[in-house]
């Protein structure tokens, strides 16, 4: 029906994603300040042996990721809700499946991006060594997407509840098992000088999946919930 | 494009709708044709804005079909979609950003047509001279305008319009009822709800109401 | 014509038909789950490792296998409730959740049992419990959503949605979850698969395990009955049944 090609309505959406969140700058920082507050907790809690800190470092930091995507992934689609543009999405003629990959990857790059850039820093308070903090920032590199893919659909299904955050978590936070299980034994295992070449396949394969499955279901739960 | 489809129409047949319980109209049916207009009446609550909602396609209505062209409007999906432009209760505009750019997007989001730009639109709003005013600095009657110019910039043959006139001057109304009269003469459709009484050709114009 | 099948008739018959079976499978569970029940804990020989405190599972190793089985049933009649719009998997989705979570539950708390006299401390971060515990919050997840939306009819197709969702990510799940423990502790003690399970134990483990789905079709039914019912209030035919009774 429509003439233009997929791509487009694709850049449309995620450069007007971009743009809102430009103007909109100083809530890019809140995710970010969490996840640096929360991995500095750690360390108050269980006390400054270096040692320790290598050994549950990987795991905290990843946590500490995971919460960081949780808690902005609930603006993904709050002021779309609000203001009525997520209906008008919805009667585009456009595969709402498209739309929501493009509000998807903009989302990434406003919240999940900025995480890789401070994880560096991070991995040195935790002491983690280079090899450890390399293979931190590729995991964040292939693990945070598909914690937004993932995390969206429980968006979609949520959106318009009035205790939709708390639900939220407990929807998508089992489902943010694989990732965690396998980014953090990545990073631990290079840390130890070992191969991570399987962790990482099977990150890819992951993030892959997500690719193709979230995208749709996210559509589907967004008409459910809009209805 | 169904532009030039010989019969287009937009039919209702046995539609009900029950929200938490309540029955909020059964066994509704209708039929919309070019250059007619609907309009749907009744208290608040009586179930319009659920009615125009599932003319949309957004809700499944709980019994009842809904035919565009004489095919299932959930079958059709986007195709549908390509010929219908909604304005409901919410603007869908973006406050932070310009009114111009608010309808660039919509309009390559949309199934764009080619004889009326962005700037057209504006115009024929009387937003013109708003263009690159952040949309947040605007009055609630323009930002309202706004949403309506959405209607200019797409090739949508029906028009489906949740109280279209809230927040807007007598002034407004009359524009809003220029295009809409316009619209019709044109071929196209209209569904509508309004507290305000709807100035359009009583002759082209089906009344419902859902109170009763 | 199909469309108005789906969607009015068959809630009606089905509240008859399930009427109707209820009380059978009632009784065809009871006998199942009391020659299980004797034939497990008093026939069965005791384990020559574990002496009898391995016959918990005859209670544990069915309800781990219902909790699995149940979230496959409810993602597939939500998907059958998504694609055909039929209101009755709908309401055979949702109506399984409660159930699939007490299963679940149940197979944790007996693990949990079960656990205290092999290892000495009532949990442990086995592969297995582990993927028991995730899968009880992800039934928790979809009852919270379901109780969240108001609408029922959007509550049980968004419930749909994530059953699916869930059922797809269920053995990555596991996957993970068992890869992470051969990684961090080692095989543990193996107690769940026992690779040559004598026949005599195999027999009442089999009867429970049927016990225990009959017992799942017939709670489902029942509260599926519920469910039509409270859909159904406005209409004749339950208007009628009220009335009658």
């Amino acid at each position: 029906m429509s003439t233009a090609p997929l791509s487009h309505a694709y850049l449309i959406l995620f450069k007007r994603d971009l743009l809102l969140a430009f103007r909109k700058r100083a809530e890019i920082i809140n995710p970010l300040l969490f996840f640096v507050l929360v991995t500095a907790l750690f360390p108050l809690g269980i006390g400054a042996d270096p040692a320790l800190l290598r050994a549950v470092g990987p795991g905290i930091i990843w946590v500490a990721a995971l919460l960081a995507a949780l808690l902005s992934l609930e603006t993904i689609f709050r002021s779309d809700f609000e203001d009525g543009s997520l209906e008008q999405l919805l009667l585009s003629p456009h595969p709402l499946s498209v739309l929501m990959l493009a509000k998807v990857s903009a989302h990434w790059v406003i919240t999940g991006l900025p995480l890789l850039l401070v994880a560096p820093l991070l991995g040195l308070l935790l002491d983690l060594g280079a090899d450890a903090n390399a293979t931190l920032l590729l995991t964040l590199a292939l693990g945070t997407p598909v914690l937004s893919l993932i995390g969206t659909i429980g968006v979609a299904l949520t959106v318009g509840l009035r205790r939709g955050g708390m639900i939220l978590s407990l929807l998508v936070l089992p489902l943010y098992v694989p990732v965690l299980i396998f980014a953090s034994s990545a990073v631990s295992t290079a840390g130890a000088g070992l191969s991570i070449s399987a962790h990482l396949s099977l990150l890819i394969a992951l993030l892959a999946l997500a690719l193709s499955l979230s995208p749709a279901a996210t559509a589907a739960a967004l008409r459910i919930s809009l209805s | 494009m169904t532009l030039n489809k010989p019969v287009t129409a937009l039919e209702a047949r046995e539609l009900t709708c029950i929200r938490d319980d309540r029955t909020l109209f059964s066994g509704l049916s209708f039929r919309l044709q070019s250059s007619q207009a609907l309009v749907v009446e009744g208290r608040n609550g009586s179930g319009k804005t659920s009615l125009l909602r599932t003319l949309c396609g957004m809700a499944l209505p709980d019994a009842g079909d809904i035919l565009w062209c004489g095919e299932d409007i959930f079958r059709l999906g986007a195709d549908y979609h390509a010929c219908t432009a909604y304005v409901g209760h919410r603007d869908g505009v973006k406050l932070d950003l310009t009114p111009l750019e608010n309808l660039s997007f919509a309009r390559s989001l949309g199934n764009p047509d080619p004889d009326c730009t962005a700037h057209q639109a504006l115009e024929a709003l009387q937003l013109a001279g708003f263009e690159d005013v952040p949309t947040r600095n605007l009055s609630a009657g323009q930002q309202r305008r706004l949403a309506l110019a959405r209607l200019l910039i797409t090739r949508a043959r029906l028009w489906i319009l949740d109280e279209p006139f809230t927040s807007l001057d007598k002034h407004g109304i009359a524009i809003v009822e220029e295009l809409a009269h316009k619209h019709l003469v044109n071929g196209g459709m209209l569904a509508v709800t309004s507290h305000h009484p709807v100035n359009l050709d009583p002759g082209a114009t089906t009344r419902i109401n859902l109170s009763e | 014509m199909w469309r108005f099948f789906h969607q009015m008739g068959s809630p009606r018959y089905f509240y008859h038909l399930a009427g109707r079976l209820v009380p059978w499978l009632g009784v065809a569970c009871l006998v199942f789950l009391l020659y299980g029940l004797y034939d497990g804990l008093v026939l069965a020989p005791t384990d020559y490792q574990q002496g009898d405190s391995y016959r918990i599972m005859f209670i544990h190793v069915p309800a781990a296998w219902m909790s699995l089985f149940i979230y496959m049933v409810m993602a597939g009649a939500g998907a059958i409730g998504l694609i055909w719009h039929m209101k009755l998997a709908e309401i055979i989705a949702v109506s399984c959740a409660p159930i699939g979570a007490s299963f679940t539950f149940l197979a944790l708390v007996t693990g949990s049992i079960w656990g205290k006299p092999m290892w000495g401390t009532w949990w442990v971060w086995d592969a297995r419990l582990t993927s028991e515990l995730i899968l009880l919050f992800l039934y928790l997840g979809v009852m919270a959503l379901h109780n969240a939306v108001e609408d029922k009819r959007t509550a049980a197709r968004a419930t749909s949605i994530l059953a699916i969702v869930g059922v797809v990510n269920i053995p990555i799940i596991h996957y993970s979850v068992e890869w992470w423990n051969t990684l961090h502790q080692g095989p543990t003690v193996t107690k769940f698969d026992a690779p040559s399970i004598d026949i005599d134990m195999l027999i009442p483990l089999l009867v429970m395990a049927v016990a225990f789905k009959l017992f799942f079709v017939m709670v489902l039914l029942m509260r599926a009955r519920c469910e039509v019912l409270q859909r159904e209030r406005n209409t004749q035919w339950v208007r009628e049944l009220v009335e009658a009774s």
